[in-house]
């Protein structure tokens, strides 16, 4: 039989455990973690990953050569309003006479940079809050907890609405209110993790080893957790790229600014579904969505990549369609002259 | 470590210096709700003593609390009650809140698991490199590398250069085991805790690792408390052997003098179950009745006497004090009480 | 079963887990099968009873029980034939039983499944079967987590013989179980088997247990059996080197004190078994021809066979 990939290992002995509150997928901890190099080869090789990459880079490298796409100021009133795409605007003009297509490029800017440092801070954050929880237990871990507890329940959209409300309106603020509001869920999700890892052997190894606990949080724990908070940073950033949106879209914040949110913004306050000036709001919208779609399939594909156990399962499945044998209920016995 | 120190310790050895001295060791855990006031009582009233050179055996079955003893000499969790001597200092009360790096470094732990006791993230060389860099034991880079390979070396990996790059899913469960052992070994300790070191291992691999516990003590003096649920393993590597049961220690003699006339009815019990090839002609049979006790909340007495076939009114009140039948035997029964009206049972 | 062969098709190359077994079980005795992980032991008893699910492939040999191949089976003869002709105990009891019904209603699953009986006659032989493996028939309305490991284990054992089937395979029962109740347990089904008559295929590490357990003893190593022999005759004079190195692996309660040294190396990769005898890497007596030619399992004196250059 052919062997398709000689360096793809099957270990046996995975143990999965329970899945955490609020984790997504079971973690296999016992599993080969796969090398860095094969890491960066499956990455690469995996349909869903690449979509994903393909899609974030291709904004990410719009937002930074915005100037070379679109030169001119965005918010210059350059034609008559809502004129629909034409060659000369491709994305046609707004309600107000600019352009949207360089109202959409340079968005971006914005809407990316406060997505990703949103979803960086709040990932960080949550990973200190829930790790501290979870390795310190008594105590801490009640304060902490009842902390982390309290901000996930107050009811997201109006704190940051009334927030937002209070500060000085812009990009900034809108990071700074999204940040303080939006890392419990992680912490909850470490602290989890991070719990279940804590009565490993191997912690309990380094403790009796004299290891202090800065280095046993940080080198032992949060590293077997890395599929964890790139999974967390991924759906956290797509988190911050709608909230951002969608708080720029209610007028939170500074309209005067040029992002993706405000563009909604505008499109709304001028009317632009009655109008029928769709291409008004259909860019900005669907770079909003296709950022978001390439976030996602990153997060499914870090997923497979670093789940043996979802490996695994592909892996059967390719091995079984390539002897064209289905899962029957019972053993299949293929009697061949060789054995 | 030096010629000299190895010999002072051998000669200590013989002198029977006591190394660790656990005095009323007790263990409850809360369970049940918040609101619950119930507690297991892991561990009740255990003391013992070990000294230099020697390997204890502690034989129990799940439940009995011998796992909760090595996690507290361990300090990996402090005791409800009790009092840890080591070398006669009372490490509980000169260093309470946290362990020393200094009883780190002469207190060391081997784990049951091998699969579980070392980070699947890290390669061999770091597991190896981490106790001698926090306790100083190297200077530079070219010492610590000399370091681990020696280390791998003395516990029979070789080539020492290949395994320190490997990382854990690439060895198999007695090579695991072997580099738990020289992990241990690295900051040169007095005494190793070893939690049931070979039970999850394949059999023709556990001699092996035993030979090796052996030989380390030997060559370096060490002094061990091997934790097992097998009592002929106990026999194997033990020079006294004590025994547990439902949290309490009922026994505790030489290991050739306990396998040869076992005091305490479980103790009886025990050697009577465990599977014996050479006597299959002689078959005996096992009459039991009943199952390890809950340790939650338990009720006075002793703990064996719902099972126990010699039971007396007293052993549902009272819980036996220590007994002594000779110098190196002790027992905690009441059939050997001072008040004992028949002869110690012979076993069945 | 003879000449059986089960692959587990892996990315890397197929895992050939059980090569070429062939053994007979007789009427009334204790065949037992030991070995360590990796042997194949565990795969013969889920093949036995065709439970392996794709990638696993059983790929030659037959499976005789009473005159008919498992092997050739058709799922609705399977059906049929499982637990009425062949039941299994596996090794831990905790994920046999299901946790949220009562011990009562899953052996009265099983008999439903294969008898017709009225609902009272169920709950009558429910009961029956509990008080044959010595748990009080009212703790059918128990739950698994209400009872102790011992007597989950029993009720496990209570279910495989639910319906009186003459061969019941055990795959490591007692591993997971303190020694005594793994005594008290191994006692009872001796008993059963003296009143029932039916056999048991018994596997596990655990060799010592076997010798005072069973009939007849198996030997595997790398999916071949390398050994079989009466219980007694192996243990007094075990000939293949892997046997040998086994009993030096088990320390005793009693007797002189002597050295033992189990056995050097590790167990095989089964992607890539070694040429000639598979336990050569490991043998102290090897030589040349060991490695180039796969030694045949044969009759060295009556009842004993051997798979070995030496012999």
């Amino acid at each position: 039989m052919e062997v398709k990939d000689q360096r793809i290992e099957i270990d046996q002995r995975i143990t999965i455990e329970p899945t955490p509150v609020g984790q997504l997928t079971p973690i296999a901890i016992q599993a080969a973690p796969p090398a860095r190099r094969e890491w960066l080869t499956r990455l690469l090789r995996n349909r869903k990953a690449l979509v994903g990459a393909v899609l974030i880079l291709f904004f990410l490298l719009v937002a930074l050569l915005a100037p070379l796409i679109a030169p001119n100021d965005p918010s210059d009133f350059v034609a008559a309003p809502n004129q629909a795409p034409s060659r000369e605007y491709i994305f046609g003009t707004t309600g107000q006479g600019q352009d949207v297509f360089a109202q959409t490029v340079w968005g971006a800017r914005i809407s990316l940079g406060v997505g990703f440092t949103v979803g960086f801070f709040i990932t960080i954050f949550g990973a200190i809050i829930g790790l501290t929880a979870a390795y310190f237990g008594g105590r801490v871990d009640d304060i902490l907890s009842l902390i982390t507890n309290v901000v996930l329940v107050i009811p997201g959209l109006p704190l940051l609405v009334t927030l937002a409300a209070f500060l000085p309106p812009g990009p900034l603020t809108i990071l700074f209110v999204l940040s303080i509001t939006s890392w419990a869920w992680n912490a909850r999700v470490f602290r989890s993790q991070a719990l279940s890892l804590r009565e490993k052997d191997f912690v309990s190894a380094s403790i009796v080893s004299g290891e202090s606990s800065t280095h046993i949080i940080f080198r032992e724990i949060l590293p077997n957790m890395s599929s964890i908070v790139a999974a967390a940073f991924l759906g956290s950033t797509l988190y911050g790229i709608g909230a951002e949106a969608g708080l720029e879209f209610l007028g939170l914040g500074n309209v005067s600014l040029v992002s993706w949110g405000t563009i909604l913004y505008w499109a709304g306050n001028n009317a632009g579904l009655l109008t029928g000036a769709w291409w008004t709001f259909v860019p900005a919208g669907l770079c909003i969505a296709l950022v978001a779609f390439g976030l996602a399939m990153m997060n499914y594909a870090m997923d497979e990549i670093t789940n043996p156990r979802l490996r695994a399962e592909k892996e059967t499945a390719r091995v079984l369609k390539d002897r064209s044998l289905r899962n029957a209920r019972a053993t299949p016995v293929v009697r061949s002259s060789a054995p | 470590m030096t010629q000299s120190t190895l010999q002072q310790r051998r000669d200590l050895g013989k002198s029977g210096e006591t190394v660790l001295d656990v005095r009323h060791l007790t263990k409850y855990f809360p369970v049940g709700g918040i609101f619950s006031k119930k507690q297991v009582h892991a561990l009740e009233d255990v003391s013992f003593v070990i000294g230099r050179g020697q390997v204890v055996a502690l034989v129990g079955e799940s439940g009995s609390g011998k796992s909760t003893i090595v996690r507290l000499i361990a300090r990996l969790m402090p005791p409800t009650k009790g009092e840890i001597l080591f070398k006669g200092r009372d490490v509980l009360k000169t260093e309470p809140r946290q362990a020393s790096l200094s009883y780190r470094s002469e207190v060391q732990m081997i784990f049951q698991d091998p699969f579980g006791s070392l980070n699947p993230i890290h390669t061999v060389g770091y597991h190896l490199s981490r106790p001698l860099l926090v306790h100083k034991k190297v200077r530079g880079r070219a010492d610590l590398r000399d370091h681990i390979h020696e280390l791998l070396t003395t516990v029979g990996l070789n080539p020492a250069a290949e395994f320190a790059s490997k990382h854990p899913h690439q060895l198999s469960g007695g090579q695991r085991q072997r580099v738990a052992i020289a992990r241990a070994l690295a900051v040169d300790p007095e005494v190793i805790l070893a939690d049931e070191p070979i039970s999850m291992l394949d059999v023709s691999i556990r001699m092996g690792v035993l030979n090796l516990m052996e030989r380390l003590k030997a060559e370096r003096g060490i002094t061990y408390l091997y934790i097992t649920h097998d009592i002929a393993s106990a026999r194997y590597i033990g020079d006294r052997t004590m025994v547990m049961y439902a949290g309490h220690m009922v026994e505790g003699a030489e290991s050739e003098e306990l396998m040869r006339d076992p005091a305490h009815p479980y103790t009886q019990l025990l050697l009577s179950a465990v599977p014996t090839p050479e006597l299959a002609l002689a078959k005996r049979k096992v009459v039991t009745r009943g199952e390890v006790p809950s340790l939650i909340d338990p009720p006075p007495g002793c703990p064996f006497a719902a099972r126990c076939p010699k039971v007396m009114n007293v052993c549902h009140e009272v819980m036996p004090g220590v007994e002594q039948i000779n110098a190196q035997h002790w027992v905690r029964c009441h059939l050997y009480g001072p008040g004992a009206t028949q002869t110690p049972a012979t076993p069945s | 079963m003879r000449d059986l062969c089960v692959q587990y098709l892996t990315p890397r190359g197929p895992v050939r887990a059980v090569d070429g077994v062939s053994f007979a079980i007789k009427p009334g005795e204790v065949f037992g099968l030991a070995g360590e992980s990796g042997s194949g032991k565990s795969t013969i008893a889920h093949a036995i009873l065709r439970l392996l699910h794709p990638p696993a492939l059983i790929t030659n040999g037959q499976v005789f029980f009473n005159g008919e191949d498992v092997l050739d089976m058709d799922d609705r003869e399977l059906e049929r034939f499982r637990w009425r002709e062949i039941s299994i105990v596996f090794q831990s009891a905790m994920n046999s039983l299901n946790p949220v019904m009562t011990i009562g209603d899953q052996i009265i699953d099983v008999i439903d499944a294969h008898m017709q009986l009225a609902r009272g006659e169920a709950q009558e032989r429910a009961a029956f079967l509990l008080d044959l493996v010595g748990i009080d028939p009212k703790r059918l309305a128990s739950y698994p987590h209400e009872l102790s490991g011992g007597m989950r284990q029993r009720a496990v054992i209570a279910i495989a013989l639910a319906l009186s089937p003459p061969l019941m395979i055990m795959d490591e029962p007692t591993t997971a179980l303190d020694v005594v109740v793994q005594k008290e347990i191994l006692q009872q089904i001796e008993e059963l088997k003296e009143k029932m008559g039916f056999s048991i295929l018994f596997i596990t590490h655990d060799l010592s247990l076997l010798v005072e357990f069973s009939t007849r003893i198996a030997i595997m190593y790398a999916g071949e059996i390398v050994e079989l022999a009466p219980a007694q005759e192996l243990f007094s004079n075990p000939l293949h080197p892997y046997t040998q190195g086994l009993m030096n692996s088990f320390p005793s309660i009693s007797g002189p004190k002597k050295k033992l040294t189990g056995i050097p190396g590790a167990p095989p990769d089964m992607v890539n078994v070694p040429s000639g005898c598979r336990f050569h890497p490991r043998c102290a007596l090897v030589q040349p021809m060991h490695t180039r030619v796969v030694p045949r399992l044969h009759e060295v004196s009556p009842g004993h066979f051997v798979a070995c250059h030496l012999y």
